[in-house]
């Protein structure tokens, strides 16, 4: 059953991309990607609780099915779903009948990749799945061939795959330090990797976590490797920045979630958990100080992004069954999250026919159904309650409470309230003019326009199992969580105690 | 592990190819035209192919000398090739916007390499095999990589960074012949596809980047920031 649903999950894909490929057609396209997206969206469903038995190999052991992987095929297929509904909208909107299908078959290409990457045992093939999804995105983000987009794909292309080659670099030293212990030849599976793990040199281990960690970390889009990130997600056509910040930095994230745990096993004491909670705190760090100062709608949004991988690298970094429960409820809520704020900037982009957040005002007079669920996304991504984000972001305060890295929470408190202040800034300057008490007269607004429903549907479909997943956190999950944690936590090697498990 | 065991002659033979790839790197560093960095590249690609098939012969592993061939075959000539077209292309046929003179980049390369020695005599020092093949091929593993990453920051030209990012990989492909010989086959196999696919991806870019920047320097992507 599991076998059948994994094979559901990457063929429905395939068959769209070479449907799109095959009829040139942009509706036929546009139909195919979504039927696909919703085949992975309910096989992704199915296999949820189903992977709770795992973790299950299949073809050879290179596909592994796990609960943690799953999880992050959750948030990768909602993204996706939300996606392709509103790249219908959004891309009728954007005209260029004759390329669309081009579009699509990218769209479902690189939705393919990023399924793969959480379903990849061998370590090797892991990175080449990372890889691969460069480089599909890529033509993604230069989609519009626009002048900057053709430079942020540069940039894109360029830093991830120089970062990447790090991630490359330390998975040749795992082997290396392996196969002293094995043999020159074996296969370096995860499972592999952490059972020779204690018996591995630690210096080798140590240099081989922390190229791995930059590697991947690169992929994330943690500061300072951030650099391609925002303009990567401002440039290309909307339903793209939705993946590549609810879907793609996700599957990234778990490999150093893995490899966090490897470190652990080698019994490399605090280090690598100290190193992962610092280079998390200055991704908050970094993307506080440009959020406050944005002026570029879509690059807020990717900041924000940047915000909150950082939070998850403190949830791992932090670890135990809190860090690791709150850090991927946060994983989800941050891909529904990201996804409705997305959808929103798109529409207001749309109406507004700019980029800049000084451009914008009175959103909610121009389109209000747009602008309210837009504002409510706004508020639950700055972590105010009653939505999602809330309630992990606390979950991951308190892990860090007691484990031995406190300074970080303090640091992040301050910053998330920075991040808090500086966001709904924008928003007020968008939704209620610059400056409300002078009597400024009211600029020259944009008509009223009707959005069509492809555009809304997705930031309803987003909105409402936030804002439930902040209001009840689900008892089922709770268990799902702590299988995770147990699964991480290495619990057989004492030495993982001394990392970090509170 | 193969590289603490080695016969004197066969040591210095790997040794001889290891260090001979590194100036090689240090060719493409030290000049501004890119046909130059093109066939040091092409030069450095066809030693690590005969160091593949050396490592292959004395350490017995048959496998290697597909990989070999491929790389040969890949490295060697085909992307050569295909970015000898962009470069015909472009019409460009030197590097005209680097923000460090060759010269001095020279030096920092030099100083790049001291720090990767002593990174990886400190690691060969810890396993115990200071002294063998295997602090060297470490060495020049680490130092190619810094060289890309330094080719990367001072070259302008769009070509130059790819080229620079294949040293990068070149320098890992190397490094991973000595270190582990045994590594399974499909990984390699499939990262030397995965580097055809990346200068496909690059090919096209660049062409864009000409059609709709008008330019084939990246010193003038600076549209983006803050």
């Amino acid at each position: 059953m599991v076998g059948q649903l994994i094979a559901v999950i990457l063929l429905a894909p395939l068959v769209a991309v070479v449907g799109c490929v095959v009829f040139r057609r942009p509706r036929v396209a546009e139909l195919l990607n979504l039927a696909a997206a919703i085949v992975v969206f309910t096989a992704v469903l199915r296999l949820l609780p189903l992977a709770l038995g795992g973790p299950f190999t299949y073809w050879r052991s290179y596909l592994i099915v796990d609960p943690l992987g799953a999880w992050v095929l959750l948030s990768v297929a909602s993204v996706y779903l939300l996606a392709s509904i509103y790249a219908i909208g959004y891309m009728r909107h954007a005209g260029e009948e004759r390329r669309r299908y081009r579009f699509y078959a990218l769209f479902a290409g690189f939705a393919l990749t990023t399924l793969a990457g959480p379903l990849m045992n061998s370590i090797g093939v892991y990175w080449i799945a990372i890889e691969l999804t460069t480089l599909v995105s890529t033509f993604l983000v230069c989609f519009e061939l626009s002048r900057e987009s053709i430079e942020a794909a540069w940039k894109y292309i360029v830093v991830v795959s120089g970062g990447i080659s790090l991630a490359l670099l330390g998975i040749i030293l795992y082997y290396w330090s392996g196969s002293l212990v094995l043999g020159p030849t074996y296969d370096l599976t995860w499972q592999t990797l952490r059972e020779v793990a204690p018996r591995t040199n630690p210096t080798i281990a140590l240099m081989a976590f922390l190229l791995v960690l930059v590697g991947f970390g690169t992929k994330v889009g943690l500061a300072p490797m951030h650099t391609w990130l925002p303009d990567a997600h401002s440039e290309g056509p909307t339903p793209v920045s939705a993946m590549l910040s609810g879907a793609l930095l996700n599957t990234a994230m778990i490999g150093i979630a893995r490899f966090i745990q490897v470190s652990d096993a080698a019994g490399l004491g605090a280090l690598p958990r100290v190193v992962v909670v610092a280079i998390g705190a200055f991704s908050l760090f970094v993307a506080a100080l440009f959020i406050a100062r944005q002026t570029g709608v879509k690059r807020l949004m990717a900041y924000s992004s940047v915000e909150h991988m950082g939070v998850m690298a403190l949830g791992f970094g932090f670890g135990g069954p809190l860090g690791v429960a709150g850090a991927l409820y946060h994983m989800l809520n941050h891909s529904l999250n990201k996804s409705l704020m997305f959808f929103g900037a798109g529409n207001v982009m749309q109406v507004f026919n700019t980029k800049r957040i000084g451009r914008i005002r009175y959103v909610n007079a121009v389109v209000p159904v747009t602008g309210l669920l837009w504002i409510a996304g706004a508020v639950a991504i700055t972590g105010a309650p009653p939505f999602g984000l809330f309630l992990s972001e606390v979950t991951i305060l308190r892990a860090g409470l007691l484990g031995p890295n406190e300074w970080a929470v303090y640091v992040m408190l301050i910053l998330l309230i920075v991040i808090f202040v500086g966001f709904l800034n924008h928003f007020r300057a968008m939704y209620f003019g610059a400056n409300p008490r002078a009597d400024t007269p009211v600029p020259h607004l944009p008509p009223r326009r009707h959005i069509s429903l492809w555009c809304l549907l997705p930031m309803w479909l987003a909105l409402i199992p936030l804002l439930a997943l902040g209001l009840w956190w689900p008892s089922t999950l709770t268990h799902y969580f702590a299988v995770i944690a147990e699964q991480l936590s290495t619990t057989t090697l004492t030495a993982s105690l001394a990392g970090g498990a509170p | 592990m193969l590289a603490a065991h080695l016969p004197p002659l066969v040591a210095s033979l790997f040794s001889l190819l290891a260090i001979t790839s590194l100036l090689l790197a240090f060719v493409m560093l030290g000049s501004r035209w890119l046909l130059e960095y093109l066939i040091a590249f092409g030069a450095e690609s066809w030693l690590i192919a005969i160091l593949s098939a050396a490592v292959g012969y004395y350490g017995g592993y048959p496998e290697l000398y597909v990989i070999a061939v491929l790389t040969a075959l890949f490295r060697g000539l085909v992307l050569p090739y295909l970015i000898l077209r962009i470069v015909r292309r472009l019409n460009v046929d030197r590097e005209l916007h680097e923000r460090l003179a060759p010269t001095s980049s020279l030096v920092v390369g030099a100083m790049l390499v001291l720090f990767a020695f002593v990174v990886s005599s400190h690691l060969g020092q810890s396993l115990g095999v200071a002294g063998t093949v295997a602090v060297l091929a470490l060495t020049v593993m680490l130092s190619m990589k810094l060289v890309g990453f330094l080719m990367l920051t001072v070259r302008g030209e769009a070509i130059s960074q790819i080229l620079a990012l294949l040293v990068l990989e070149n320098g890992i492909f190397l490094g991973s012949q000595i270190l582990v010989p045994g590594m399974p086959l499909l990984i390699e196999l499939v990262i030397l596809f995965d580097l055809l696919v990346v200068v496909a991806c690059f090919g096209i870019l660049v062409r864009f980047l000409v059609s709709h920047a008008g330019t084939s320097s990246v010193r003038e992507l600076r549209r983006l920031r803050g």
